[in-house]
């Protein structure tokens, strides 16, 4: 076990690097057009940054809000990278989302009885479980019938939506039926405070060990290895022998789950209970995430690090400098505008310098 | 005759709560036969929302509103545009980033231009345009002749886009761009300027569909205040199958949610009404499953074409 | 029958190739004129130049006395030249109209006029002896009838010189004896037919004049009445093949791989076949080459062998087991090692690391790693080692595949391959695209190979390559073996007749008062 941690990771190569600080540039490149808008829209666009940026790292408590806001971040980021990993996009995140919340309220609502020692993984587990079957269900759709995913993991989060609506207004409804929420969840499974006086809570600790279950899957077990050949080139995995139906399949279900721990922890460790709008878009957040940090375990913590900050830092920001908190998502969509931008604009430059290298090889030959 | 009425009734409902929803989906269509996906009409349509409101608001006209809607969706396609088909960036990523992009902006410009007060900002909106003597048939006289100027444009639009897909020639050039792109290129088409004509004009139409829920169905604007129609648009053209005519019909049958609801509620069926929201979705997928394995899709939707 | 085209010293480079070499090319109107030569000769290069879709390094092209210059398919067309490609350049889901309409500028109306413009095509096809429905939709028409589209659709848009690619490689002979009468028809109309082939029959009966490409350059023009098809392969091939046979020490062993009967159907109709009952065997310590022209077969006699394909019929016997009933995993796992086609596009991953790409075959195995992870540093040392056995110029063993060179990636594929020690390997164009030295170095691993024991079949274009290694040769044509020979017991003259659809039967029957191979090759 030990040499799987202490063997170099050397497999990113210097491409990956290069890409990582294109990356980097091109958020910063968005950063500066944000504070552009804000300027434009009538605000001073550097009390906004100050705001912010003493909003999410200000004071412990605002520290706490970020790693608070991350925790989903990091694990719909991670969703959205191993799919792409695979080939495939995976836009049913906030879904999964959703539906890990409500396996995970349901577990933590009806089961009673256990310690918490055990209620507590049995009910993260369930959170898992729900966002990964209901992930499962598009790769099922992509490997029987040829659907796309794309297509249908969109709809299967409206789909996810209305039927939490559905059950937290019926079924699941706390009695006597006045407030559209469930029961709290019992004490035995909420996840425990972090860092007193704040909200974070273990849920970000959960997150980080799964970045580095992540990491092991993808880039040291044999089957992630062979998702990752899948993802890249189809035609050598099938030369390989390489089953890319049963990866799909398999690749699907943990993604869907990533999403699910998303929402399960902002249940049992924020919300205790299940209300109709738990997600402010953090499926959809992941994108960004996996973008900016480039599908990389460590790229996806600092991607997620940014828009955390981001969403704790804007409601200081909203408050203080009177900026609207919603222009943090502009910022995000600038954030995936430029980093697709410029990872076109390196290839299209790679592209030229091969054709220049091959030029000169020609006329040497 | 109370019977016919209350048909006459939803008839109306159905047509008036179906056009946006047409709209967005005849422009999506616009876009998919020229081969690009753009899953981003639901912020388009939310950032023309907005821009309606405001041009109505600061014109003092509804047509201004349209007009300065549509130009502000003219501007999100040629966005998605130069990324998509001049940088050939995965068409996914960005129309999931023009949705976020419509969301926050909508929100952030509303309240920097109407405040953060619970008091709506109301504006001048699309009046009911009764046309004489067709509106006085019985039963079906207001539902199709006694409608807002837009939702008649909408449905006009259906025919109109039938007509320029499949019978003129540009029509012919823009399907052969979204089938194979490089035999359309052969054939002396500009792939790249008709992708752009097609998403700026397709992202117009889609921005005419916002128009109408902020004009339109509302006189004010509220945050995310399309609430799904333009995944619902996106459903509507693949269960339509790529034709107008289909998506009309999808349309249709998607927003009669809420007329089955009433139905099912006057007959006391207790099926709950975020079911019905399901359906549209439902379909899709069920749609996806049957066509997926024939073709009924533009062979060439979503992959980035690149010349020589 | 004025000259009508000439290209003059047309040039095209391609990266590290010379595709084209000062070319002169002219055509006759109303001639039908063949442009023979094997792949990679420059044949579809120049007449890629003559449509517009490359724009040549130098040269130039004169029509009608009149020197042109084409910026697209386009301009071509405008000046009367339309190629009808081997990918049929036609949208599946629209009709017959609907494909020619398409990019049409012709009347000021927006309006598509499908009657009138189903009525021209209808009377074009009539004038010419074809049968079109213009409504039909293309997808659900046969190949043959969908090339007749092609060929209608460059008329209607005003063709005057029509380049036909390889036009029979996808047809039946009923089809093709079809398409040759259109040809005549045609060209009693005075239009100019340009015929792109390396069937030699077929340019035998089609063509009035022939011009020969070897290696991107002009072996010459003439009249086809001037030539005998034995002529024509010997143009086509050359005659300055350097065949060295390589000496041997060992014997040749046992039987290895025993395949009969084997073939494999299209996919769509009965069409015909793609593999048509195929018997040989490979021996332990053997060079089994699989010769001919490019898309004979060969890429689907190895996919039935390495399980990627299913076969319609037949065996292949392998250490008693039957391969074609085996999946790829199965088949790899039994000591077959396989250098597909493309290196690029199968054989490697080229944004992983060449670490990551050694591990591709048996990463897996318990030796790969004992538990459910990999063991990189295993594969670390492995790597380091091939890399140093093997000589891959590479900065690390991390660096990726793609930005090594060509001939360093076949070198990984290859020392990946080898270093599994197979019993049996299948390898396929491996020198393709490498420059001499790396021919040389894959060459001789290859015969290190046969010399162990292994048995090889090696599928290439190249004649020199199948002649210099092979121990026997077997001539694939439309998916038949016309024949197998010794390398020592053949002539460049019977190889060209054998790939240009000549049984050896045929060959050797036919061949009366012929002299023995061995003189005629002095």
């Amino acid at each position: 076990m030990k040499a799987l941690f202490t063997t170099k990771m050397k497999t990113q190569g210097k491409a990956g690097a290069k890409q990582v600080l294109v990356s980097f540039g091109a958020t910063v490149f968005a950063l500066a057009l944000g504070m552009l808008l804000i300027y434009a829209i009538g605000f001073d666009p550097f009390s906004a940054v100050v705001a912010m940026v003493d909003g999410a790292f200000g004071s412990k408590n605002a520290f706490g809000e970020t790693l608070v806001k991350m925790t989903p971040l990091i694990f719909t980021g991670m969703s959205y990278a191993l799919a792409s990993r695979c080939g495939l996009t995976n836009l049913g995140m906030e879904g999964q989302l959703y539906m890990g919340a409500l396996a995970g309220t349901a577990t933590g609502v009806y089961v009673s009885g256990l310690p918490a020692a055990l209620h507590l993984p049995l009910t993260i587990l369930a959170g898992f479980l729900g966002g990964a079957l209901w992930g499962l269900i598009a790769g099922a759709l992509k490997v029987r019938f040829g659907a796309s995913e794309i297509i249908t993991t969109v709809m299967l989060n409206t789909i996810a939506i209305s039927f939490i609506d559905y059950m937290v207004n019926g079924p699941m409804i706390e009695p006597p039926g006045i407030n559209c929420q469930t029961q709290p969840v019992q004490s035995t499974a909420q996840l425990p405070n972090l860092i007193s006086g704040t909200r974070a809570h273990w849920g970000f600790v959960i997150a980080i060990v799964f970045v580095v279950l992540f990491w092991l899957f993808l880039w040291r077990s044999k089957r992630g290895y062979e998702v990752r050949v899948a993802g890249l080139n189809l035609s050598a995995a099938r030369y390989s022998g390489i089953h890319t139906d049963k990866n799909i399949l398999l690749v699907m279900f943990l993604a869907g789950g990533l999403a699910g721990l998303a929402g399960c922890n902002e249940i049992l460790g924020i919300q205790i209970r299940m209300i109709p709008e738990i997600s402010p878009g953090y499926g959809f957040d992941g994108i960004a995430v996996s973008l900016i940090g480039n599908n990389t375990p460590f790229g996806i913590v600092i991607g997620a690090l940014l828009f955390g900050a981001f969403r704790a830092g804007g409601n200081r920001m909203q408050i203080r400098a009177k900026v609207p908190n919603a222009i943090v998502s502009v910022v995000q969509a600038l954030v995936i505008f430029a980093v697709v931008a410029s990872q076109m604009l390196l290839d299209k430059w790679n592209e030229h310098q091969m054709k220049k290298m091959n030029r000169q090889e020609s006329e040497v030959a | 005759m109370d019977l016919l009425q209350t048909i006459g009734g939803y008839l109306f409902t159905d047509i008036r709560m179906a056009a946006p929803v047409l709209l967005a989906g005849l422009g999506l269509l616009l876009m998919n036969w020229s081969g690009l996906l753009n899953i981003g009409a639901e912020g388009t349509m939310l950032i023309a929302a907005l821009a309606a409101v405001a041009g109505s608001h600061y014109f003092g006209s509804v047509w201004m509103g349209l007009l300065l809607a549509m130009l502000a969706g003219a501007v999100f396609g040629l966005l998605f545009a130069v990324l998509t088909v001049t940088l050939r960036a995965n068409q996914t990523v960005v129309g999931a980033a023009i949705n976020i992009l419509g969301l926050s902006l909508s929100t952030t410009l509303n309240r920097v231009l109407f405040g953060v007060e619970t008091t709506v900002t109301k504006v001048d909106s699309f009046k009911v345009l009764e046309i004489p003597l067709l509106s006085k048939i019985p039963v079906i006289g207001q539902a199709f002749f006694a409608q807002m100027p837009i939702v008649y444009i909408a449905f006009l639009l259906v025919p109109v886009m039938h007509y320029f897909l499949f019978k003129t020639k540009p029509g012919l050039n823009l399907r052969s761009v979204g089938e194979n792109p490089r035999v359309a290129d052969t054939l002396g088409i500009n792939v790249y300027r008709t992708q752009y004509l097609a998403t700026i004009i397709g992202s117009m139409i889609i921005a005419a569909g916002g128009a109408f829920l902020s004009t339109g169905l509302l006189n004010f604007f509220t945050e995310d205040m399309v609430a799904g129609r333009g995944y619902i648009a996106l459903a509507a053209v693949i269960f339509g199958k790529y034709k107008p005519a289909g998506i009309m019909i999808a349309a249709m049958i998607f927003m009669a949610g809420n007329v089955v609801s009433n139905v099912l509620q006057v007959a006391g069926v207790g099926i709950p009404y975020t079911f019905l929201t399901m359906i549209p979705y439902i379909l899709t997928i069920v749609a996806l499953t049957i066509f997926a394995s024939r073709a009924v899709a533009p062979a060439s939707l979503g992959k980035p074409y690149k010349r020589g | 029958m004025g000259v009508i085209l000439e290209m003059e010293n047309i040039c095209k480079q391609f990266p590290g190739v010379l595709a084209n070499d000062c070319i002169c090319f002219s055509v006759n109107e109303g001639e039908v004129h063949a442009l023979l030569g094997e792949n990679g000769a420059g044949k579809s290069t120049l007449m890629n130049i003559l449509c517009g879709l490359y724009k040549p390094t130098s040269g130039e092209i004169r029509l009608e006395g009149e020197t042109v210059r084409f910026n697209s398919a386009r301009d071509a067309m405008e000046r009367g030249i339309g190629m009808v490609h081997q990918h049929f350049m036609l949208i599946p889901t629209m009709t017959v109209t609907e494909n020619c309409l398409i990019g049409d500028k012709e009347g000021s109306s927006v309006k598509l006029d499908r009657k009138e413009a189903g009525r021209r095509l209808r009377e074009l096809a009539e004038r010419y002896g074809m049968e079109i429905d213009p409504d039909a939709v293309v997808g659900t028409l046969s190949v043959g009838e969908m090339q007749r589209v092609e060929i209608v659709k460059a008329l209607f848009r005003g063709a005057k010189i029509l380049i036909l690619d390889e036009p029979t490689a996808v047809l039946t002979p009923q089809e093709a004896r079809a398409l040759f009468k259109m040809i005549r028809a045609l060209t009693d109309h005075q239009f100019t037919v340009i015929f792109i082939s390396h069937k030699l029959d077929e340019v035998k009966e089609i063509s009035d004049r022939v011009t020969v490409l070897r290696q991107g350059t002009v072996v010459g023009t003439h009249d086809i009445d001037d030539c005998s098809i034995e002529d024509l392969a010997r143009l086509m091939v050359g005659r300055d093949i350097y065949f060295d046979a390589v000496t041997r020490q060992q014997p040749i062993g046992d039987t290895l791989l025993d395949v009969n009967n084997l073939s494999l159907h299209r996919e769509k109709s009965n069409d015909g076949k793609l593999l048509d009952d195929l018997t040989f065997e490979v021996h332990e310590g053997e060079i089994l080459g699989i010769a001919g022209v490019d898309g004979n077969g060969q890429a689907e006699l190895v996919e039935c062998l390495t399980g990627i394909r299913k076969a319609s019929s037949g065996e292949a016997l392998y250490r008693g087991k039957n391969l074609l009933d085996l999946s790829t995993r199965e088949i790899m796992s039994h000591d077959v090692s396989h250098i597909p086609q493309d290196r690029q596009k199968t054989g490697l991953v080229m944004p992983m690391t060449l670490v990551e790409n050694f591990a591709l075959q048996d990463y897996y195995k318990k030796s790969f790693g004992k538990s459910v992870f990999l063991d990189w540093s295993g594969v670390e040392e492995r790597s380091t080692k091939l890399i140093q056995d093997f000589s891959i110029k590479t900065p690390s063993p991390y660096e990726l595949a793609q930005n090594l060179s060509g001939g360093n990636q076949q070198k990984v594929v290859v020392a990946r391959e080898i270093s599994r020690q197979p019993q049996l390997l299948i390898a396929m164009h491996p020198t393709r695209g490498l420059d001499v030295g790396a021919v040389e170095y894959i060459h001789n691993q290859l015969i290190d190979q046969r010399d162990k024991g292994v048995g090889v079949v090696l599928v290439s274009t190249e004649m020199e390559e199948i002649m210099r290694l092979s121990d026997r040769i077997i001539v694939l044509y439309e998916g038949r073996a016309m024949g197998c020979v010794r390398p020592s017991e053949t002539t460049v003259e019977e190889m060209g007749l054998m790939m240009g659809g000549r049984t050896l039967d045929d060959i050797r029957k036919g061949r009366v008062n012929g002299t023995p191979a061995e003189e005629k090759m002095m």
